[in-house]
């Protein structure tokens, strides 16, 4: 099998906020096109891992990192790394669906471009209907463009946030707990989002759903307690898991 | 058994009905307490206002003592000539601050700007006048509409600052954060996201500042000090509502006193006008949400 193009290389990475470190030496390599799926109990630093490789957890107050995390061989954490620019190339899906209150549909896809500076009319309306038939809202919003984003369904307002993530063109998306504030029908289609949307983005989402897990992804990592216990194809990692904790987990024994 | 429970429920229950209706009338008392001097001076102002309020109230100069008739019309100007100076310098000072202090007030600088602003809403507007006429009157050795405009700017901007803190607050951090995810720099997010979707409360700050300083008069006394005349300059004493109504309600003049009748009930209605498209603009913003 020809070895894809790595895009993430995280090399003990450690994180945490004040005297409490919460991410504890995490390394994995992830490649061009992989679906990584991140579970583990609540509170075992998911979250926090993948904010640090957006460099979101630095707005935190009091929070710190340690080591390397580099994207096509640039560390994210380097002296003179713009978190700006590594931000416009990791986007980001949050648990809850955020659209910012007071712009319309449009003007929520558009955002990305227009308030960074990118005003050609033509342009932009060519690249919000295309990410939002991309993230599979355009049949139902397109002919209420104008109203409040915020007037959406939740499970419209995830793939909303989704189609203003595809709209700056990052190479990776970075998903927390997506469909966790959802409810099944709005679930399955975002999964179903997911999957088409892997073909051209490298994806990492953290769920704490493991049926998810083993549906989507083809990649998963098992955190426990801020460490990295097993990575590895999602089938084996289900099925034949190295670790005991992870069979713990899996089997339903803790978490 | 039965029986005995039930009656003492029965008399638990109505215990709780007269208590219920006490509370209720006590409640209801409170708010007409509220309501009533209200009213009292609404209606005494609206009758002794309207006699004097005609036409030439608008268009004319004050009149010259034993004289009846005139008007306010000069101050009038004036009045909005001084309150759009102190909102011109106002409104940028407060909406900045108010913007500093929510998205980047951490520091020792925010902790020492937010309790100066506390201390400044509270100094009385006597004092702020004062400071105005040693600082800029006594140097020009001139009243002027800078120097009003100036002392309400003063008295204005502490109350935007902490309005537009207080409603910037309220816009949740992941709002900020998704902004900042989507690669945009902060000063960015700040200004096309988080101030964007707070105008309308922001604007609803300013109205109630300018209500507020609309109807000063101490520190127009002895700043822009008040002309009898149009005014003619910046640099000159200007005229202003507040001011003449207060010059004509000392006066021995039965004439003047109906005057600053009317001037006081027109200042009242465009206060209440301030206040109530403020409250309006609110009302259509949170009901625009969901
Ligand atoms: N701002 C913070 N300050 C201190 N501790 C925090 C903060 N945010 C999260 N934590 C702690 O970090 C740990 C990991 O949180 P998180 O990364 O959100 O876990 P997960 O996403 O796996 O549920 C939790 O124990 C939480 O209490
Ligand atoms: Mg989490």
């Amino acid at each position: 099998m020809v070895q894809k193009e790595l895009v993430l290389s995280i090399k003990d990475l450690h994180a945490g906020f004040g005297s409490a470190e919460i991410v504890k030496g995490i390394s994995m390599d992830i490649h061009r096109q992989d679906l990584v799926a991140l579970i583990g109990p609540s509170g075992c630093g998911k979250s926090t891992f993948l904010r640090c490789l957006n460099r979101l957890h630095e707005e935190t107050e009091g929070a710190w990192v340690r080591g390397k995390a580099e994207l096509f061989q640039q560390d994210l954490y380097e002296r003179g790394a713009d978190p700006v620019e590594i931000r416009s190339k990791i986007g980001m899906v949050f648990q809850k669906p955020n659209p910012f209150p007071s712009m319309s549909i449009y003007d929520n896809v558009a955002a990305g471009l227009t308030i960074r500076g990118i005003k050609k009319r033509s342009y932009v309306a060519d690249v919000v209907e295309y990410c939002l038939k991309q993230a599979a809202l355009w049949e139902e919003v397109k002919d209420k463009l104008k109203a409040p984003g915020t007037s959406l369904s939740g499970g419209q307002q995830q793939r909303l946030c989704i189609a203003r993530t595809l709209a700056i063109n990052p190479p990776v998306i970075l998903m927390d707990e997506p469909t966790s504030a959802l409810d099944p029908i709005s679930t399955a289609k975002i999964e179903e989002l997911i999957t088409e949307l892997r073909k051209q983005v490298t994806i990492i989402i953290v769920t704490h759903n493991m049926q998810q897990a083993a549906r989507i992804s083809d990649k998963t990592a098992f955190f426990l307690l801020g460490e990295l216990i097993e990575y590895g194809a999602t089938s084996e990692v289900f099925t034949t898991p190295r670790e005991k904790k992870t069979e713990s987990y899996i089997t339903g024994r803790f978490g | 058994m039965k029986g005995i429970h039930s009656s003492f429920m029965l008399e638990l229950s109505a215990g709780r009905k007269v208590r219920n209706c006490a509370a209720q009338i006590l409640i209801s008392l409170a708010a007409l307490l509220a309501i009533v001097p209200l009213v009292f001076v609404f209606v005494h102002v609206i009758k002794s206002g309207m006699p004097a309020l005609n036409l030439a109230f608008f268009t004319s100069l004050p009149s010259p003592v034993g004289q009846s008739g005139g008007g306010m019309a000069n101050s009038l100007i004036g009045s909005l000539i001084l309150v759009v100076f102190g909102t011109v310098i106002g409104i940028p000072i407060g909406v900045f601050g108010g913007v500093f202090l929510s998205e980047y007030g951490k520091g020792k600088i925010a902790f020492f700007m937010r309790f100066s602003v506390d201390l400044l809403t509270s100094v009385p507007s006597i004092v702020v006048g004062l400071y105005i006429y040693s600082m800029v009157v006594v140097p020009t050795k001139t009243f002027s509409a800078y120097a009003g405009g100036l002392a309400l700017s003063i008295l204005m901007f502490p109350f935007v600052v902490k309005t537009t803190e207080e409603v910037l607050r309220l816009i949740p951090q992941h709002i900020r954060e998704a902004g900042l995810a989507l690669g945009i720099p902060r000063w960015r997010v700040i200004v096309s996201i988080v101030l964007k979707g707070a105008i309308p409360s922001v604007t609803t700050g300013i109205l109630l500042g300018i209500a507020r300083i609309a109807g000063e008069t101490a520190p127009l006394l002895f700043t822009a000090f008040g002309n009898r005349f149009w005014p003619h300059g910046l640099n000159e004493p200007m005229p202003s509502l507040p001011v003449q109504i207060y010059s004509y309600a000392i006066s021995p003049f039965e004439e003047w006193h109906k005057q600053a009748w009317a001037g006081a009930l027109l200042l009242m209605s465009m206060v209440f006008l301030f206040n109530l498209v403020a409250r309006l603009l609110l009302f259509r913003d949170k009901s625009g949400h969901n």
